[in-house]
């Protein structure tokens, strides 16, 4: 893979900004340009093609090939949660899919829930008041709002089967336990 | 503003000033810093924070704490704010660069922890508030050509009391800039208070929700490599040789680098790091810790315990009165090391260029940061720019500065910006640990089972030993001592010794520290010790605080919130525990229920009382013993770090795990109403909870829990 270009080599702007988009992404996905075989998925609603290692996780290929660091790296083998985005609907730990394994797949993740947070569950999350560090919370969020497609009423019970996978060190479990009600009253509001 | 860490401050507020962009409200030093641009230099006070306002009326505050949940952003904003009485709308914040204004009052550093960051900022950081305020009103009544009395202000602007005239905050910067910084500024009075002391959102949520705070394993810079380094994975262990052929080979990676801590693989994204890093043929030096274990650190201990510990406090003849004593209790505690394991694995980015270097980090020591990338590449510290991004917890942890050497010594090495990311192995494997201590207890109690001699003898290292190896006098380290040392019972006699034990496992500061263990040993010890003397664990401690004191106030609190003095539902059991520490006061009564034949345990409900005095968030408060609770927690139910060949056993969530959600009690927390000067918050939640859970099974059982975390044999 060819090293990006960039005009702001040395000084101090962030590149960000045009990787956040998909449209962005696929740009530099193209500039990038090695000629083998590519992946196609729908990332967010946009095709995006990438040409990487079939084995390299899905993961690494948001966060290092797309530059998109909103789905987070916390253990590598499905035990945190906290690279969970949505394959085809379903909630999915990144970290351990292989990028080969998501062609022609629908991918979500946290930047394709909203960019304003007026998601419903984005909208509970700040209304109680949830994140601490915030680092595992894109994936929390990322689970919760498949719990709720899934089951628009969950009971307590339900938000434990469905939210164990997903650790939080600074413990906001309660306050997403009342974040996921709250959300699916808001979503039932609509 | 992220360079101005770079900038004499002087020609930094010239800058901005002459650009008609910033007020900048002072931060300076006696004797250092002596003005602010044409001001005469003879202001006294050192003021601890920025206040950028903007035309727009729009304010920027530095913040020059670390960020990692504790909600320190918010609560500064709010203290500023208030004192500035800015519109809340106008309001963005930025994380402050090195340097030495930003310095930790407590600490004569920049860095964050020991729960100090409201307590040390509350006064500097009102005061600068008031002082801008002063100042801004100064240069509308000079505009009105009326008197500054007759001024005030409200929501980003001033106002003309008798006529009603307004004008912004923003309109104002530039003449208020040229005025002198008051000394004593009128602050507001607390009955005013709009923000301070009022339940406040935090102000990092939005970004937190949208995946677009920028932590510092989400740093992108131009031609930025990743890397990750393979370390001996024995503690001390070197490099002896390594063959990195077949990590070259690897699809992305660029360059195999050896550095301090071990043999980097450098790549083009972190995963293919990882890849080639799993293809390194490394033959290690494990150097004089090769055998170490768990087991062997026990024994050492244990003869460590035969012996007369230095005196930590002695109050009293303890050991002379114990022998008279009608009852007396002896029991051995001990708990393991525990990893940090916060959930954003350790990581920095650093770009070393010949004339600076930036270092892109969650660290929660800047001022440190610094001088390791000052030390490292040969450039002066303030040609090494720190830039603090959030981070993904930090309990400690980030005080350390492993990871920002590592990126510093890979970018020098291969002259491009370099992000080095460890993986959760090696995060778990590689820690500073929460020592692993030793305690014996003796207590004595007179016929009426009042404790007539207390003595704790604490075996551990020293954390202090490493980090600041100055604090260290007659080989006490407080940090090993405190949560025994600190406690307030009434006993008249009463000797604490410490037997400072170095075991070749490195250690480090961790949530509450040392009362994150003592705390428990001594919480346990009071329920053994109210067993003894026939008293219910509650009265046995209220009977030996003093009536006024913040301890018996928040166990009180505690007792009602939990209907103490009525019975428990049956099958279930409470505990009870109160811990000081980092000038706060938290009591924790925890309701659990056990399954003898699974040998499993429920925590069903714990009420938490906390006296930290004047509250700045109160939301951030009961979020913050929310949190330190499951902390502390995890730690009883299941946190263990064990060594085996010098090893770390522990790799990741699957052999060192964290309480989640389905084990999360309903935390409710009641706050003292206080005048008192602000306490720690970060911290103090955590200490309570193993004990008062421990004393829960101790109620339940009959049968004390004297190591952690709590086994199986300890619920049958």
């Amino acid at each position: 893979m060819r090293k990006l270009k960039s005009s702001a080599i040395g000084g101090t702007k962030r590149i960000f900004g045009d990787f956040h988009t998909a449209a962005g992404c696929c740009r530099i996905i193209g500039e990038l340009g090695e000629k083998t075989m590519g992946t196609t998925f729908t990332l967010n609603g946009k095709s995006t093609t990438v040409d990487v290692d079939p084995q390299m996780p899905l993961l690494w290929v948001l966060r290092d090939t797309l530059n998109m660091t909103g789905t987070k790296f916390g253990c590598g083998m499905a035990l945190c949660g906290a690279c969970t985005v949505h394959i085809n609907g379903e909630a999915s730990r990144s970290c351990i899919t292989p990028i080969s394994s998501v062609a022609g797949k629908k991918i979500t993740t946290i930047e394709g829930l909203s960019a304003d947070a007026s998601h419903p569950v984005q909208k509970a999350w700040i209304e109680e008041d949830v994140p601490q560090c915030g680092y595992c919370q894109s994936g929390q969020i990322m689970s919760a709002v498949a719990l709720l497609a899934k089951n628009p009423k969950p009971s307590d019970a339900d938000i434990d089967d469905a939210m164990s996978g997903n650790i939080c060190r600074c413990g906001t479990y309660q306050r997403i336990r009342k974040a996921i009600h709250h959300a699916a009253s808001l979503q039932a509001a609509k | 503003m992220a360079t101005a860490s770079s900038l004499d401050r002087r020609e930094f507020l010239k800058k901005s000033v002459a650009g008609g962009a910033a007020l900048v409200i002072g931060v300076y030093l006696p004797g250092k810093y002596e003005a602010l641009a044409g001001v005469p230099a003879k202001e006294p006070t050192a003021i601890n924070a920025w206040v950028q306002i903007a035309a727009d009326d729009t304010t920027t505050l530095l913040i020059d704490k670390s960020e990692m949940g504790q909600g320190i952003n918010t609560a500064l904003t709010m203290i500023l704010a208030e004192e500035l009485d800015l519109d809340w709308k106008t309001i963005k914040t930025e994380f402050a660069p090195a340097a030495p204004q930003y310095f930790n009052p407590v600490f004569g550093l920049q860095g964050t922890g020991g729960s100090t960051s409201v307590r040390g900022s509350w006064e500097p950081l009102a005061k600068a508030g008031a002082a801008a305020r002063e100042m801004l009103i100064a240069a509308a009544a000079k505009k009105w050509n009326v008197e500054p009395g007759a001024c005030r202000t409200e929501n980003s602007a001033v106002v003309h009391t008798a006529s009603g005239k307004r004008i912004g905050y923003g309109e104002l910067v530039e003449e208020a800039a040229k005025l002198a910084v008051p000394v004593n500024p009128k602050r507001k009075d607390a009955k005013d208070y709009k923000y301070v002391g009022k339940a406040t959102k935090r102000i990092d949520s939005q970004v937190k929700v949208t995946g677009t705070a920028e932590f510092g394993i989400d740093v992108r810079r131009p031609t930025m490599l990743h890397a990750v380094v393979a370390r001996c994975p024995v503690f001390g262990g070197t490099v002896k040789s390594f063959d990195a052929t077949k990590a070259k080979a690897v699809r992305g990676v660029k360059s195999v680098q050896q550095i301090t801590t071990g043999v980097a693989v450098v790549a083009d994204n972190t995963w293919s790091a990882m890849e080639g890093r799993n293809a390194l043929q490394i033959t290690w030096d494990e150097g004089p810790n090769a055998k170490n274990s768990s087991d062997a650190i026990r024994k050492l201990y244990q003869g460590r315990m035969e012996q007369t510990g230095v005196i930590a406090r002695k109050d009293g003849d303890a050991d002379g009165t114990m022998g008279g004593a009608t009852k007396k209790l002896e029991a051995v505690y001990e708990v393991p090391h525990l990893a940090h394991a916060t959930m954003e694995p350790m990581n920095a980015t650093a770009d070393v260029r010949a004339d600076g270097c930036d270092i892109y980090a969650p660290t929660q020591f800047q001022t440190f940061a610094q001088i390791v990338g000052s030390k490292l590449t040969g450039l002066q510290p303030e040609q090494v720019r720190i830039h603090t991004t959030y981070l993904g917890g930090g309990f400690g942890r980030r005080a350390e500065l492993d990871f920002v050497g590592e990126a510093v010594e890979l970018s020098k090495a291969t002259s491009t910006p370099v992000q080095v990311t460890w993986s959760r192995e090696d995060d778990m494997q590689h820690d500073f640990y929460r020592p692993t201590v030793l305690v014996k207890m003796w207590a004595g109690l007179d016929g009426k089972g009042k404790p007539v001699a207390w003595k704790s003898r604490i075996v551990g290292p020293s954390i202090m030993s490493r980090f600041f190896p100055g604090s260290i006098k007659n080989g006490l380290d407080d940090t090993a001592t405190e949560g025994i040392a600190t406690l307030k019972y009434d006993v008249p006699n009463f000797l604490v010794e410490y037997l400072l034990t170095e075991t070749g496992v490195p250690v480090g500061f961790w949530r509450s520290v040392g009362n994150s263990h003592n705390g428990y040993i001594a919480e346990c010890f009071v329920d053994e010790m109210a067993k003894a003397a026939g008293k219910d664990p509650f009265e046995f401690r209220r009977a030996l605080l003093s009536k006024d004191s913040r301890q018996r106030g928040v166990l009180e609190l505690a007792a009602e919130k939990a209907e103490w003095s009525k019975p428990v539902a049956a099958g279930r059991y409470r505990g009870i525990a109160v811990v000081e520490s980092f000038g706060s006061y938290v009591a924790q009564v925890a309701e659990i229920s056990i399954d003898r034949k699974a040998h499993t345990l429920q925590v069903h409900r714990v009420v938490a009382a906390v006296d930290c005095g004047r509250v700045v968030n109160p939301e951030t408060i009961r979020a913050q013993i929310e949190g330190a609770i499951i902390y502390g927690l995890t730690a009883a139910l299941k946190g263990e770090i064990t060594i085996a060949n010098g090893r770390v056993e522990q790799a990741n969530f699957n052999d060192y795990d964290m309480v989640r959600i389905n084990e999360t009690p309903l935390v409710e927390v009641h706050i003292v109403e206080s005048k008192d000067g602000p306490g720690g918050i970060g911290e103090p939640g955590t200490p309570p909870i193993a004990p008062a859970v421990c004393n829960a099974i101790f109620a339940a059982t009959g049968k004390p829990v004297r190591q952690l975390p709590i086994r199986a044999e300890d619920l049958a």
